[in-house]
């Protein structure tokens, strides 16, 4: 067993009393008071999170453009500078390496910010598949730290506590800044569904941007644990659970993040052939008529035969109903399909419903 | 810092058991609803069940995970606290005071099995 790694913020988050758990190789924050207080505080108010366990790589070079349009589903041809991208990283089977954003700084200049988890994975499969481009490829996953300002105030809390103007910012678009003689970036991104902002910059700046956040008191540290509830509730995939080497983006339903008329990418043809035909198992979502919670990896079942697994479920806190998302053929995917879901010894009834639960609040 | 009460019996996955008349009142402790955080739900055996002394009856589910209930003894299930159906939070108030199932107790030797007050406070210091 190796030892987890800490981030820049671990002191400040044992000083606060956070309960600290192993996540993606590193010991995170789930939570500080409870998961609901931290949940509804997004929701309602304004919550941060430490989210420097996530990964960055640097791409640069005169390939570099070609090559990131190589490896990802989405297509950032010609986009403007400060724009921001969702996709996938595929294996040429179609299944999934990672799900990332790409940040494009400038022409031929491009940031990726990738799971935890995943790092040493997608770094090793970039480094694989750089063959033949002209770029330069830096893991920069030491040096950054990473903080997310969440939820309906976040935008206040930038500008008025952190002293960021950032009103300007549209969603999915980032821009840089100077702190000391550092550039830092400042991102209107999530993993929450509410409207929010992600920094990056060394550990002094992110260490210095929690404590004026901690000294606010208007803003409330949030862990891991409501990180998870708040971004199932909208339907939003966790790589592992909803995505993985073995669930494709179409079956994750996020083929509108698969460009398949871009020239060429990896793992496209099996995309190009499943959006045109369909696929045999789908991610949909499952609203139940009880209270029991269902719990990734149980089964779903119609009239006793499997069809299938829940990946995420929970009680949601923003609308009190047990609901799951499950991979489950994709025969049975129909909106109020009835299914069972199988919780200890019991099967409990439900309905397939739409992947998401709660409505997101984004600043468009 | 987790209340303890004295006189009453605990196991060490955190249950307790408080005998009074015959019956016994089972519920988890102040300790375990604190490690579990936020309870949810309460998946409770029914009235006339039998319930068995070191076997599982039912679960607790906080938002993140579900933690199994394990019998402190062995008897037939009276009632069960119906509160907890529609307001499973009650445990995280105060677990003593909601017990989760009343049992009628069918071998009270049992008891001699469990951890007292002093027993119970040393495990969950360690």
């Amino acid at each position: 067993m190796t030892e987890n790694k800490r981030t820049c913020l671990y002191d400040k988050h044992v000083a606060l009393g956070a309960q600290m758990s192993p996540f993606g190789g590193f010991d995170m924050p789930i939570q500080y008071s409870s998961i609901i207080n931290e949940h509804n505080a997004v929701r309602q108010a304004c919550g941060v999170f430490d989210v420097s366990h996530m990964g960055e790589v640097s791409i640069t070079g005169q390939d570099a453009e070609r090559y990131v349009n190589h490896i990802f589903t989405n297509d950032i041809k010609d986009a403007p500078k400060g724009k921001i991208f969702y996709g996938i990283m595929l294996y040429p089977e179609g299944g999934a390496v990672d799900d990332l954003l790409v940040y494009k700084r400038g022409e031929n200049d491009f940031f990726l910010v990738i799971n935890a988890a995943n790092i040493d994975k997608d770094v090793a499969w970039m480094q694989k598949n750089a063959t033949g481009f002209s770029i330069n490829l830096k893991d920069e996953s030491e040096y950054y730290g990473e903080i997310a300002v969440q939820g309906p105030e976040a935008q206040d809390a930038v500008e008025n506590i952190l002293h960021y103007p950032c009103a300007e910012l549209a969603f999915y678009t980032f821009k840089t800044d100077k702190y000391k003689s550092e550039t830092i970036i400042i991102s209107r991104t999530g993993y929450t569904g509410e409207d929010g902002f992600e920094l990056y910059g060394s550990h002094d700046f992110i260490n210095n941007m929690w404590d004026l956040l901690m000294e606010s008191k208007r803003v409330v540290p949030c862990g891991l644990g409501c990180r998870d509830t708040l971004r199932f509730e909208v339907g939003l995939p966790l790589y592992g659970d909803e995505l993985s080497k073995d669930i494709t983006p179409i079956e994750a339903g996020l083929g509108s993040f698969v460009k398949i008329d871009k020239e060429e990418f990896i793992g496209k043809d099996v995309m190009v052939r499943q959006k045109a035909e369909g696929v045999q198992k789908k991610i949909v979502g499952i609203e139940l008529k009880d209270r029991a919670v269902p719990r990734h990896g149980y089964d779903v079942m119609v009239d006793g035969k499997k069809i299938g697994e829940v990946t995420t479920g929970y009680h949601t806190i923003s609308v009190d109903k047990s609901v799951a998302l499950a991979l489950i053929d994709a025969n049975y995917a129909a909106i109020d399909t009835p299914v069972q879901i199988h919780i200890r010894k019991k099967l409990f009834d439900g309905i397939v419903t739409k992947k998401r639960f709660y409505k997101k609040n984004y600043k468009k | 810092m987790s209340k303890v009460i004295e006189g009453l019996y605990y196991t060490e996955s955190h249950e307790y058991v408080k005998v009074e008349d015959g019956f016994g009142y089972i519920g988890i402790t102040d300790y375990a609803q604190n490690q579990l955080g936020n309870v949810v739900y309460v998946d409770m055996p029914e009235v006339g069940d039998e319930v068995t002394a070191g076997e599982e009856f039912g679960a607790v589910e906080s938002v993140k995970a579900a933690s199994d209930l394990t019998s402190p003894v062995s008897g037939n299930v009276e009632e069960i606290n119906e509160a907890l159906e529609d307001e499973p939070e009650l445990i995280n108030k105060d677990a003593f005071a909601n017990w989760i199932i009343k049992v009628k107790l069918s071998d009270k030797s049992e008891l001699d099995g469990l951890m007292d007050a002093a027993a119970y406070t040393e495990l969950i210091e360690k």
